[in-house]
């Protein structure tokens, strides 16, 4: 509420404590040290304890709420007595109805399927500043709130209202001390000075204001750097729309602009009526006691009960009866006449009427349609009203929806009174209240019903979750020989099979054509042998488009089943933008960008891989080429995985020796990084275990005999279990490296994988700088996957150290068995060239996401430490001093 | 009076306010450590609170030590915010 002099605000600053005594700062300080004491000594108390303490009180405060109502009015000389009883009534007993299930001690709120557990931590000693308008229902209301949340209260009552405060203090404290509070559990001011809140407010041991009163009041205790519960003034707009229920509206408006004289700050200031019964309803009104007043009158309201050099009320009008305003500015009205009703023509200082008015006088405005009401409605609601109250009387449910979208008001009530509907409780299920927030553009710090809860801090205890796991694999895989045999079986009207030279020459095109049921309509899209880059991918969807394509069957290694995922992509949703796609994530169930779920063509991908590596006929994998960066984009999503994997060893068996050993190496990586990622589980460990065993006993074999048709058949084998294994548990730090290395130098990516592999096991095995924040992990387990790996091989071993040690050793000594280079220096890259494009390849590396499941974080500086140490070549186990490092 | 080393005093439960205001007013009798046996205490009032303040108090004027035996969290909360807990040694 605002209200012009002689009702001060009851503080001034800056410094306000200048001028106190000795005396006086010592009496407040054994105030709050009594408040403190007794604060402490709550904390000990049981969600029983203070219930049995709180109902009692409430029972105190209801037999004496006429008592304080007449002390009340008495001594502010505001309101009605019948009122303030109720008041006081509803702050005992509604606040009690609503208090009294809840728990606000230990334990108040459980979500177990949430892990989260809500525990109630009292605030301490609260300072408590409460009004003249509303002095004995909010000491009442404030007072069990306290106990109920086991906190201390100093009561800084309005000078005007002290004595009928005090009273309703001492009734609740001797209530409370009856029962087993703790002594000095409630205290007030005994005499009032000035200075005694700016003192309190900024006291080191005052944990909280709660201000409830003019603005002044309220931005001191904003200002004091304290946490504040400062809840303002309002300035009520009220919504009379053409489908209200109109005698509702009319009987609970003048229900409410007169209850306790209109000195709730939420009762109604300014009703704006349709004008389409806009007359009816005046006429209404006046029938029930209300004088409204013709445009003089208007002008002679206006000028008298509102200051109008600072708009505020007049003291004089505040809490007063209608008839007594009346007879002071010199208005005739009928005896009995309850409200005074002024037409005005709009809102702001020209308008003093459009101001707050907490007495029975009420503002209203004919508009003539829904727009130009919600434009008054919204002035009002600015001009002093924001994040208060507002009313609307509408059976339209699309008015009312509007109204609470463009109207800034912590309460909006609908179809019934503004005053005792905002109080919550009575016309509707809002919390009861005595304290209404008002959000930050009241400058307060929340626009609730000021409850409980804003007496407690509250503590979350969240217990350690585990995230939901998955394992997802294509709905078909055929392998051994002449797998491609199943073809027959998948019905397509139109067949696209994307692919590239070699296989044309190689004769494999031929051979999967052989078994595509022969009413199918076949095209071949050849592309190139590369990796896929955004050209290569639009030629294919216009290919597929042009043959109106049901079915693609990508027949080729990884780059070729990859550009297939992307033109499936790019077909079936035209709109997806891949760059976007391609955003980083770091939990691809939280990633922020989604994948088209909305097709307008649907086709099924059928992937035949020609290498034994990349595990793309399985993978939910794609990398793109972005040849302007020259940077490869990783695209990731299940929906980009194959339908139907076809893994027949013929078409592996012609693979030259350097590919058989580049494209295995990336199966042994794949198997490796599954095994320690953090999303491993025994799902993909199973999988990446064999295909590791699979891949070190047949890779060597199928390189050193390229006929051996077992050693082919088990190295495709293990490369799509491998690809089964990092679809679900994905890959890590090494293929960061190698595709941000490959794609600067073009090197191979199996090639750059084998060149990073054995320093990142000793990287991953050795005690990370950082570690990977990762809840389906207990403690840090990379070094014994490592050294399970090594069992699992036979490679020897007493203690986990040297069996991490033996398995960079077999892998140092598979990599020179297949040929792969030692050391980026042998790739005939010179240092400088390497150095200078150090700093963008480790910002890229850090940019792919594949390291986000790698089971240590990476600085940018380590992952440049690798590139240094994969340029320099093998010999890890010689430099390997940060092996001893290792966790045990 | 005889001047006593290291006694021990039990803290009723019931009454824990008026045995710690008996110790104040024999903390003059005492040297060394005042241990206070505060195993059988569930919860301490307002002016238990004050009594041990103002032991606090007499025993640092005196270069006294006083230890609580068996002080339980509760009340070791209360201490501590009463900026109190620092003023005593915690026994279990």
């Amino acid at each position: 509420m605002s209200i012009a002099e002689p009702v001060p605000d009851q503080v001034t600053f800056p410094g306000a404590t200048q001028a106190m005594s000795q005396a006086r700062i010592d009496y407040l300080d054994g105030l709050v040290r009594q408040a403190r004491i007794a604060a402490a000594v709550f904390t000990q108390y049981t969600q029983e304890d203070v219930d049995r303490i709180v109902k009692p009180m409430v029972v105190a405060g209801l037999e004496q709420a006429q008592h304080l109502a007449r002390l009340a009015v008495e001594e502010t000389r505001l309101g009605v007595m019948e009122d303030k009883a109720i008041k006081n009534m509803v702050a005992t007993e509604f606040v009690y109805n609503y208090v009294k299930d809840r728990r606000t001690v230990g334990v108040i709120r459980e979500f177990p399927e949430r892990g989260i557990v809500e525990v109630a931590e009292p605030i301490g000693v609260i300072l408590s500043l409460t009004p003249i308008t509303n002095p004995t229902s909010t000491v009442l209301f404030k007072c069990i709130m306290a106990i109920k949340t086991r906190n201390a209260l100093i009561f800084s009552p309005h000078p005007m209202a002290w004595r009928c405060c005090s009273e309703a203090v001492r009734i609740m404290y001797e209530a409370a001390l009856k029962h087993g509070a703790p002594e000095s559990i409630f205290t007030c001011l005994e005499s009032h000075d000035l200075q005694d809140n700016a003192y309190l407010m900024h006291h080191k041991h005052v944990a909280l204001i709660d201000a409830t009163g003019g603005p002044g009041l309220v931005k001191a205790a904003y200002s004091s750097g304290k946490p504040a519960l400062g809840v303002g003034p309002g300035n009520t707009p009220v919504y009379l729309e053409k489908t209200a229920d109109l005698n509702m509206a009319v009987v609970d408006i003048i229900t409410s602009k007169t209850f306790d004289n209109g000195t709730i700050c939420a009762s109604e200031q300014t009703v704006v009526i349709d004008d389409e019964i806009y007359d009816l309803a005046l006429r209404k009104f006046a029938d029930l006691g209300v004088h409204i007043c013709n445009e003089k009158e208007t002008q002679l309201l206006g000028r008298t009960v509102i200051d109008p050099k600072t708009s505020s009320m007049q003291p004089m009008a505040v809490g007063q009866k209608a008839t007594d305003i009346a007879r002071f500015i010199g208005l005739s009205v009928a005896p009995k006449t309850k409200l005074l009703i002024a037409p005005i023509q709009g809102v702001g200082r020209d308008h003093p009427l459009s101001a707050e008015k907490l007495f029975p006088v009420l503002a209203v405005y004919r508009a003539k349609s829904a727009d130009e009401a919600l434009k008054v409605c919204i002035d009002v609601n600015h001009a002093g009203g924001l994040g208060h109250t507002a009313v609307i009387f509408s059976r339209n449910d699309a008015i009312i929806e509007k109204f609470s979208q463009v109207i800034n008001a912590g309460r909006i009530i609908v179809n019934s009174p503004g005053s005792i509907g905002a109080v919550g409780g009575v016309y509707n299920d809002m919390v009861p209240t005595f304290s209404f927030g008002c959000g930050t553009a009241g400058g307060n710090s929340t626009t609730d019903n000021v409850n409980i809860y804003h007496y407690l801090n509250l503590k979350r205890v969240a217990r350690r979750t585990q995230a939901h796991m998955w394992f997802r694999v294509p709905n078909q895989i055929y392998f051994n020989r002449n797998a491609v045999e199943n073809l027959s079986k998948l019905t397509s009207h139109s067949t696209v099979i994307v692919t590239n030279p070699a296989m044309e020459q190689m004769g494999h095109v031929d051979v999967v054509r052989r078994h595509i049921p022969s009413q199918t309509v076949v095209h071949v899209a050849v592309i190139p042998d590369a990796e896929p880059d955004a050209k290569t991918v639009m030629q294919g969807v216009e290919a597929l488009a042009l043959y109106k394509a049901d079915q693609i069957i990508a027949l080729g290694g990884g780059s070729v089943i990859d550009a297939a995922k992307i033109i499936k992509l790019k077909y079936e949703s035209p709109e997806a933008d891949l760059e976007e796609l391609a955003a980083p994530f770091a939990d691809i169930r939280k990633r922020v960008v989604e994948y088209p779920t909305e097709k307008i063509n649907h086709v099924r991908l059928i992937a035949i891989s020609t290498t034994s590596g990349t595990g793309s006929e399985v993978t939910p994998f794609a990398v793109l080429l972005d040849r302007e960066r020259r940077v490869k984009v990783t695209l990731v999503d299940y929906s980009l995985t194959p339908d139907v994997a076809i893994v027949d060893p013929q078409f592996v068996m012609s693979m030259p020796k350097t590919l058989t050993a580049d494209t295995g190496i990336d199966c042994l990586t794949h198997a490796l990084e599954a095994a320690v990622s953090i999303f491993s589980s025994p799902y993909t460990d199973s999988n990446a275990m064999q295909a590791i065993r699979l891949a070190f006993k047949y890779l060597p074999i199928a390189y050193e005999h390229p006929d051996d048709e077992e050693a082919r058949g088990m190295i495709h084998n293990a490369a799509c279990i491998a690809g089964i294994a990092f679809s679900n548990a994905a890959v890590g730090v090494n293929h960061a490296l190698a595709h941000a290395f490959g794609a600067r130098f073009g090197v191979s990516h199996g090639r750059a994988n084998g060149l990073m592999l054995p320093h990142v096991i000793a990287y991953n095995a050795a005690v990370p700088t950082k570690f990977m924040p990762s809840p389906n992990q207990r403690g840090y387990v990379a070094h014994r996957k490592y050294s399970m790996i090594a069992d699992l091989l036979g490679l020897g071993g007493n203690t986990v150290e040297e069996k991490v040690r033996n398995l960079i050793g077999a892998i140092e000594e598979l990599l020179d068995r297949l040929a792969i280079p030692r050391s980026i220096a042998t790739l005939g890259i010179s240092k400088e060239e390497f150095e200078g494009a150090m700093p963008e390849m480790a910002k890229v590396a850090f940019d792919d996401p594949s390291w986000r499941s790698n089971p240590r974080m990476p600085l940018v500086s380590e992952l440049g430490e690798l590139f240094w140490s994969a340029y320099y070549g093998r010999g890890v186990l010689k430099e390997a001093g940060a092996l001893q490092e290792q966790t045990t | 009076m005889m001047t006593t080393v290291g006694v021990e005093l039990k803290i009723d439960g019931e009454r824990a306010a008026e045995c710690l205001q008996d110790a104040c007013e024999e903390i003059g009798n005492f040297q060394g450590e005042m241990v206070l046996d505060f195993s059988s205490v569930r919860r301490i009032d307002t002016k238990a609170v004050r009594a041990l303040e103002e032991l606090a108090s007499l025993a640092q004027g005196k270069g006294l030590t006083i230890a609580l035996r068996g002080a339980n969290v509760e009340i070791y909360k209360v201490l501590k915010l009463m900026k109190l807990a620092a003023k005593f040694r915690f026994l279990r």
